[in-house]
């Protein structure tokens, strides 16, 4: 790894292709909506988790005070990240763990996979993590000849499906039951071929599948939702039970986590153990909460490692407006409740993290000019932010990232698009009040073409409007006109 | 070794990040209920952590120390092996039940039908037992593999909210926290109860 | 109460008749209304395109234009947002801490339509008559910027012979969004067709909304199908009287 000045906040490399998508969001999202299962799939699925959740927090008196206690403790973290950081390190290795850091993925890549090594194994166990999906762990791990079996639900589905995940919570959720079927039929080794498409029997071939594989697991790689400065304990979240498979029988357990996911104190979970299962699956609380502080002689993994993960989060921080979104606890709340997410899927967004706040923190990561049309994924409608558990002010972060690719691009000396000329010349007429007077009246040019009170076809790229929808014919007089004429009727 | 260049460098980082706009840390105003409008085993809370266990699918019995016997024996019902962690009251444990000494393997747990434990705390807003490991409760192996977890709640140990139970359990233990069965939502959002946890939880709620 | 009228730039050139509205509707309450000629845009759409210097001359012009207006009103609730919540923001972002209060002030005395006759007037029932059937469309700054909530639906409760239909999934995006609409086009108009589709399944005569662009969006698309429902600004059936003839004006 190359690097300039030793600590400068760094975006994530180039080459980590899980936070790069290989077209612009526009034209991917044009083949999502192309697909009218994918739509079906989505929109039931968004529509059932919304209902769900808005029932979970109307159940809670005091969701509001909880979401500025979580948006507050998350802000006086990053305030002294480093220090935090260094006592959860202390605690953790006073406790028997050990912690490794790791300034990109490759180098948390290189960290697990020679870990892995050290402990004779070629297989590992996985409990859904985003890190480790941001960081491509499982196809470095394949390319060291180690196989890493995903084993939430979901996550099978799409690992058994030569897939990508389309959601932060459900991976799958762009498959309906059918589709589920029949990759299980397809990929699942002595699978009962009378399998069923009921989510009870699919989830029940998944239990069998992955039995084996639990109970003689040597290594299991885990994510965190969060971890305590005060007392060293890693907190996974999670629901069917792999979690805690993974967490307590293999030997040795790994755990990849973002940097940001430190909490200080013990306490502070009060607020995201409430905050969290009521957004994500709309639950009073999820199945299966583990916690951990080092090993336990007699009990649970006897070796475990922590890797701290910077892959452009540092950039992030250095962002003094978009590190907000650092505060985020991956609930997905904003995914379901956006209606642009519903229509296009994750997949769309070229990214491990989809969505609202995907859209403000891929390029928050790996900087705004790599994704560039990311943070115009959106219409700032603000269900986001009405959703988010941590108030993340997620259309404003848009709006600032919209306004960063912009500056960006003048101070490298890009050539200008043809809508930044525009938007300069623009906001140069609309300075001077007799101008665009003048500007409006010569919109009344726009009646030559109008038809029976509506313009039809306009020329590019006002095209891309009466595309599907009709402009309106300008009025005879504007509203000016009509008021410095003495108000007469028009 | 990279490691410590690694750590070093990462630290910088934030350290640069942070300089760039200082902020002074805001202590978090915590102007969230943190304890309940009920004490510890008040009858309501019992009733609420009946209903939401129940509604997620947990089986809740009632007991008292005379019926509790009975009432085990009955959540135990069909079960061949039964496994009991070593501190496990003496007048709570089966007949037939087998004591864990820390030996079987998972491979070995996995033929056992079901666990019977006490636990460390719950929480009836939101229906959540935690067991820590504790002698009476035993290594996280023994409340996972098998395939149905019987755990006897106490009413004083029942609280209302959940900054309460954190407040009652030690960080520092391996804790786990249950709220009913195992379950998944991943195919079309829909809840199916049963995955890799047990896919019974019956619950056992001990009155004095 | 002298009102100065902050028409917004897409009413003025496009819209006009929101306006006239709202001027009729305002002195008919026996307020006094005046316009500043010298006002042009908010800086809405360079703000949200990301074009933020661009922006701060049309931001600091509009603060010079309203300095001194004692209360400003705009049929708008989405340049009201941009105004309110916008304005002091991309001051402070290229130092101009002066500017941001002069911002803030102005952004202070700055009400949407329907939020400034309820709260500021205190009037739910303003003499309309308007004998349609109509659904109300949410917009997303209203209800989530401004927070309007149910003060458009209570002022329109009070219509007389307004036929009220509850519109289905309100409270989503129409998918208008700016230059979204143009950005990205296709997802626009998908989710421009679910508004639609909930549109006509109230069998409404009339779509009614507090904001000129969201109507000028899902508007376009009713006539390119001819789908027979119609949009107007809710400021023009509010200023709708019953006159002599028996035909509401307009």
């Amino acid at each position: 790894m190359s690097q300039v000045f030793l600590g400068m906040p760094a975006h994530a490399p180039a080459d980590v292709r899980a936070l790069h998508g290989t077209q612009p969001f526009p034209a991917a999202a044009r083949t999502a909506l192309a697909d009218s299962q994918l739509r079906r799939n989505l929109g039931a699925a968004t529509a059932t988790i919304r209902g769900k959740r808005a029932a979970a927090v109307a159940e809670v008196d005091d969701w509001e005070q909880l979401r500025f206690a979580g948006q507050q403790i998350k802000a006086a973290t990053m305030a002294r990240l480093d220090e935090h950081l260094i006592r959860l390190e202390q605690a953790v290795t006073e406790r028997g763990g050990t912690v490794h850091w790791a300034r990109d993925a490759a180098e948390a890549n290189r960290i697990v996979t020679e870990l892995v090594k050290a402990a004779g194994a070629d297989e590992v166990v996985k409990v859904k993590s985003m890190a480790t999906q941001e960081i491509g762990l499982n196809e470095a791990l394949a390319e060291a000849g180690i196989a890493a079996w995903e084993t939430d639900l979901a996550e099978l589905i799409v690992q058994l499906g030569h897939d990508t995940p389309s959601h932060i919570l459900v991976p799958a959720i762009h498959r309906n039951r059918a589709e589920v079927r029949e990759i299980f039929l397809r990929e699942m080794p002595g699978v009962d071929p009378d399998l069923a498409d009921d989510p009870r029997e699919l989830a029940m071939a998944a239990r069998t599948h992955l039995r084996r594989k639990f109970l003689t697991a040597q290594v299991a790689v885990s994510g965190a939702n969060f971890a305590v400065a005060d007392t060293g304990t890693l907190v996974v979240v999670e629901s069917e039970g792999n979690g805690r498979m993974c967490l307590t029988l293999p030997p040795t357990l790994i755990t990849v986590m973002g940097i940001e996911k430190v909490v200080p104190s013990w306490a502070d979970l009060e607020v995201y153990l409430q905050l969290l299962p009521r957004s994500s699956t709309g639950e009073r609380m999820n199945p299966y909460t583990s916690t951990w502080s080092g090993v336990t002689a007699g009990d649970g993994p006897q070796e475990f490692h922590l890797i701290l993960l910077d892959n452009g989060r540092t950039a992030v921080l250095a962002d003094d407006v978009g590190r907000e979104a650092l505060h985020c606890i991956r609930c997905s709340a904003c995914l379901n409740v956006c209606p642009v997410y519903e229509r296009t899927g994750g997949h769309a967004y070229g990214s491990v993290y989809p969505g609202p706040i995907g859209a403000v923190l891929t390029p928050l990561l790996t900087g705004v000019l790599d994704n560039p049309t990311l943070p115009y994924a959106s219409t700032l409608c603000g269900a986001c932010f009405d959703a988010c558990p941590v108030r993340i002010d997620i259309p404003s972060l848009l709006v600032h990232l919209r306004a960063r690719s912009t500056e960006l691009r003048a101070e490298r000396r890009l050539v200008p698009t043809s809508e930044a000329v525009a938007m300069t010349v623009a906001s140069w007429v609309m300075s001077k009040p007799r101008l665009f007077a003048w500007a409006t009246r010569a919109a009344r040019l726009g009646r030559l073409i109008a038809r029976r009170g509506r313009i039809r076809s306009l020329p590019p790229p006002l095209s891309a409007w009466t595309a599907t929808r009709d402009a309106p014919e300008p009025p005879t007089s504007t509203f000016r006109e009509w008021w410095l004429n003495g108000k007469e009727r028009s | 070794m990279t490691t410590g260049s690694a750590r070093d460098e990462v630290l910088a980082r934030i350290r640069h990040a942070l300089s760039a706009s200082p902020t002074e840390p805001i202590e978090p105003v915590r102007g969230y209920r943190r304890t309940g409008q009920y004490s510890p085993g008040a009858p309501q809370l019992l009733d609420r952590l009946t209903e939401r266990l129940t509604d997620y699918r947990a089986a809740v019995h009632a007991a008292t120390p005379r019926t509790l016997v009975s009432v085990l024996e009955a959540a135990l019902d069909g079960t061949r092996r039964v496994l009991v962690p070593p501190g496990l009251p003496a007048e709570w444990i089966p007949a037939s039940a087998v004591i864990d000494d820390g030996g079987m393997s998972p491979a070995e747990l996995d033929a056992v039908d079901a666990v019977l434990t006490a636990c460390t705390a719950a929480a009836a807003d939101t229906g959540t037992i935690v067991v820590d490991a504790s002698p009476d409760q035993g290594r996280r192996a023994i409340t996972l593999i098998p395939d149905r977890h019987v755990c006897v709640v106490r009413a004083a140990q029942v609280v209302q909210t959940v900054p309460e139970l954190l407040s009652r359990v030690d960080p520092h233990k391996p804790l786990t926290f249950i709220s009913g069965p195992s379950a998944t939502s991943d195919i079309e959002l829909r809840r199916v109860e049963g995955v890799h946890g047990p896919r019974t939880l019956i619950v056992v709620l001990l009155s004095d | 109460m002298r009102i100065a009228l902050f028409i917004t730039c897409l009413s003025d050139a496009l819209f006009p008749r929101a306006g006239q509205a709202t001027t009729a509707l305002l002195e008919r309450l026996g307020h006094e209304v005046v316009f500043p000629p010298a006002q042009t845009c908010c800086g809405q759409m360079h703000i949200n395109t990301g074009y933020q210097r661009e922006a701060l001359r049309l931001v600091e012009h509009h603060a010079d234009v309203f300095a001194d207006a004692d209360v400003i009103v705009a049929p708008s609730a989405s340049c009201v947002g941009s105004v309110r919540h916008q304005h002091a923001t991309v001051a402070r972002r290229f130092g101009r801490p002066e500017l941001a209060d002069r911002s803030a002030a102005v952004a202070a005395k700055t009400y949407e339509l329907c939020e400034f006759l309820v709260d500021v007037l205190g009037v739910t029932d303003v003499g309309a008559y308007f004998p349609h059937r109509v659904t109300y469309h949410p917009t997303c700054h209203s209800l989530r910027l401004l927070r309007v909530d149910d003060k458009p639906l209570r002022l329109l409760r009070q219509v007389r012979g307004l036929d009220l239909k509850q519109l289905p999934d309100a409270d989503q995006c129409c998918g208008f969004g700016g230059t979204f609409a143009l950005k990205n086009a296709e997802t626009s108009s998908a989710m421009l067709a679910d508004k639609m589709a909930n549109v006509l399944s109230t069998r409404a005569e009339v779509l009614t909304a507090a904001d000129a662009s969201c109507l000028m969006h899902i508007g376009g698309g009713l006539t390119r199908l001819s789908a027979g429902s119609r949009t107007l600004h809710i400021a023009e059936i509010l200023a709708a009287t019953d006159t002599a003839d028996g035909r509401p004006t307009r």
